[in-house]
């Protein structure tokens, strides 16, 4: 990391610190890891032992045994089906939400009209929505989207509206007197002032997606981790639904790293740090 | 060089719990080349009437003419500096310079050059590649003028466009913003609460009243011809003016 010529440099109680920080830094690690671990192990002895039902809480060792079998049974497919429909609601959720919030940061007459209808349709549980969903657009891969839509567009188009209007005014008062119309204040000054809003509403929509996805391959699906999940629950095998959790908080928890990492990349390429 | 003239000007802000009277039938005229700073009691509506110059806001009566021409809307004669220098953060020096270009439509080759020339002679030239956040606060006001010149307005307006910075850099950047206004012979109204400042830069103060905002008084400021804000502070006039404007502004606490 450092230099021989930065090391010379470094006073003593500097290297302190930064030994601590280093310290500190893996003592922490070292913890998680140990808690994962424990609790594994603890798991495994436990159903081992008969402490708990296996049957009902599967273990470790079965749920490794149902995951290379279901990797050689088409986890692929369910995993693609899942991965599929989340990025398909994903991208829906954030295009229609830039649409739609750029649309209400346009006209403050429609923002106010459909102020209210927008609070009600934020707070109201989208899961609710499901079987409407079904019967309006038929049970299949496209309710499911339409799920991952629901759940995600309001919140994505309240996050971006507020960001488009708390815009600095004084921005916008001096493109203004350069002479700016509309549409020029919009692209130069409001959106790009808001790029990390998107960014950042990106994270949310995600992990919002991936909620609207599982919730609607619980009510139809043939394929998918949320299927797995409920196919597993009604033939009562702990295996296939646990198993079928854990590799959900994996895809989960990549889907935000992606994220996360390109929102890094695009402040980095426009110099926003 | 222009010159422009305010006639009668009277404004009233609407709001939902009444009428406020902010402008009360303001006229003046600013010559070719020359520096005005209006100065009030805080509140007073200074700012009111270079948003109405510049035609933010249309007033409710009266009129503004550059040349003898009357103006309404946002006009390319009038270049307008805010307190804040408003550089946008994403985007590059010479990025920020040229916006007022790119916003109207006036990309040309030669607007380009003249922004660059602008930038050469004013020292932001090797910066025109840097980001607003890579540069001191001085140099940043600096860019916020060159982005207003480079339009080519023939007035500029400065609305309290130190106030933001400190004591320190305040003092430079007044001098510095001084001189460029000098050089490139534009006439200029600066609004501002600090009596210091209008008198060290400028031709003629006018001093408001309190809201409503009327004309109490226009005191010529005389430091003969080779003057700059620093310089002049140490005239013995200077004193004499301070004084004056202070009586004239009539501030209770």
């Amino acid at each position: 990391m450092y230099s021989k010529k930065n090391t010379l440099l470094v006073s003593d109680e500097r290297k302190k610190y930064l030994k601590q920080i280093t310290l500190e830094k893996y003592g922490i690690l070292s913890v998680q890891v140990f808690i994962l671990l424990f609790f594994i192990f603890i798991w495994e002895v436990g159903a081992n032992l008969n402490w708990i039902d296996s049957f009902i809480t599967s273990s470790p060792s079965r749920m490794y045994a149902t995951f290379l079998n279901l990797s050689k049974n088409g986890l692929l497919k369910h995993l693609g089906v899942t991965f599929y429909e989340t990025i398909v609601g994903f991208l829906l959720g954030v295009i229609f939400g830039c649409i739609i919030a750029t649309l209400l940061w346009w006209s403050k007459t429609l923002s106010k009209i459909c102020e209210p209808y927008l609070v009600v349709l934020n707070s109201l549980p989208k899961i609710a929505l499901g079987p409407v969903i079904i019967i309006w657009v038929g049970a299949g891969t496209k309710a499911i989207i339409f799920m991952a839509l629901a759940i995600s567009l309001i919140v994505t188009v309240l996050e971006l509206l507020n960001g488009f209007l708390s815009t600095d005014k004084e921005m916008i008062k001096m493109a203004k007197t350069l002479g700016a119309n509309k549409i020029q204040i919009f692209s130069k000054i409001v959106f790009p002032a808001n790029v990390s809003t998107l960014l950042n509403s990106l994270k949310i929509n995600i992990g919002l997606s991936l909620v609207g996805v599982i919730a609607g391959e619980f009510l139809v699906s043939k394929a998918g981790l949320g299927y797995l999940i409920v196919y597993g629950g009604q033939v009562f095998q702990l295996d296939l639904v646990m198993t079928s959790v854990i590799i959900l908080a994996v895809v989960a928890a990549l889907l935000y790293k992606v994220v996360t990492l390109l929102e890094k990349f695009t402040l980095k390429s426009i110099r926003r740090q | 060089m222009s010159n422009i003239e305010i006639k009668n000007i009277c404004h009233k802000y609407q709001d939902i719990n009444g009428e406020i009277s902010a402008i009360d039938n303001i006229s003046f005229t600013a010559n070719d080349g020359e520096y005005i700073s209006i100065v009030g009691p805080s509140g007073c509506g200074k700012s009111t009437i270079l948003s109405i110059i510049c035609g933010l806001i249309t007033p409710t009566s009266g009129s503004v003419l550059i040349d003898g021409e009357k103006i309404s809307g946002i006009s390319n004669k009038i270049g307008y500096m805010l307190q804040k220098d408003n550089l946008l953060d994403w985007r590059t020096i010479y990025k920020n310079v040229i916006l007022s270009l790119e916003l109207q439509n006036q990309l040309t080759d030669e607007n380009k050059q003249y922004a660059i020339d602008l930038l050469k002679k004013y020292g932001l030239y090797e910066f025109k590649d840097k980001y607003p956040s890579q540069l001191s606060g001085g140099m940043r006001q600096r860019a916020a003028l060159i982005r207003t010149l480079a339009s080519k307005p023939e007035i500029l307006l400065l609305d309290e466009a130190f106030s933001a910075l400190d004591y320190q850099t305040r003092l430079l950047v007044r001098e510095d913003v001084y001189a460029i206004i000098k050089n490139e012979k534009k006439t200029t109204i600066m609004v501002t609460h600090d009596i210091d400042e209008s008198i060290s830069m400028s031709d003629r103060v006018i001093v408001l009243t309190k809201r409503p905002a009327k004309i109490n008084d226009i005191l010529t400021v005389d430091f003969g011809k080779d003057r700059s804000p620093m310089k002049v502070r140490n005239d013995e006039k200077f004193k004499e003016y301070f004084n004056k404007v202070w009586k004239e502004l009539d501030i209770h606490v």
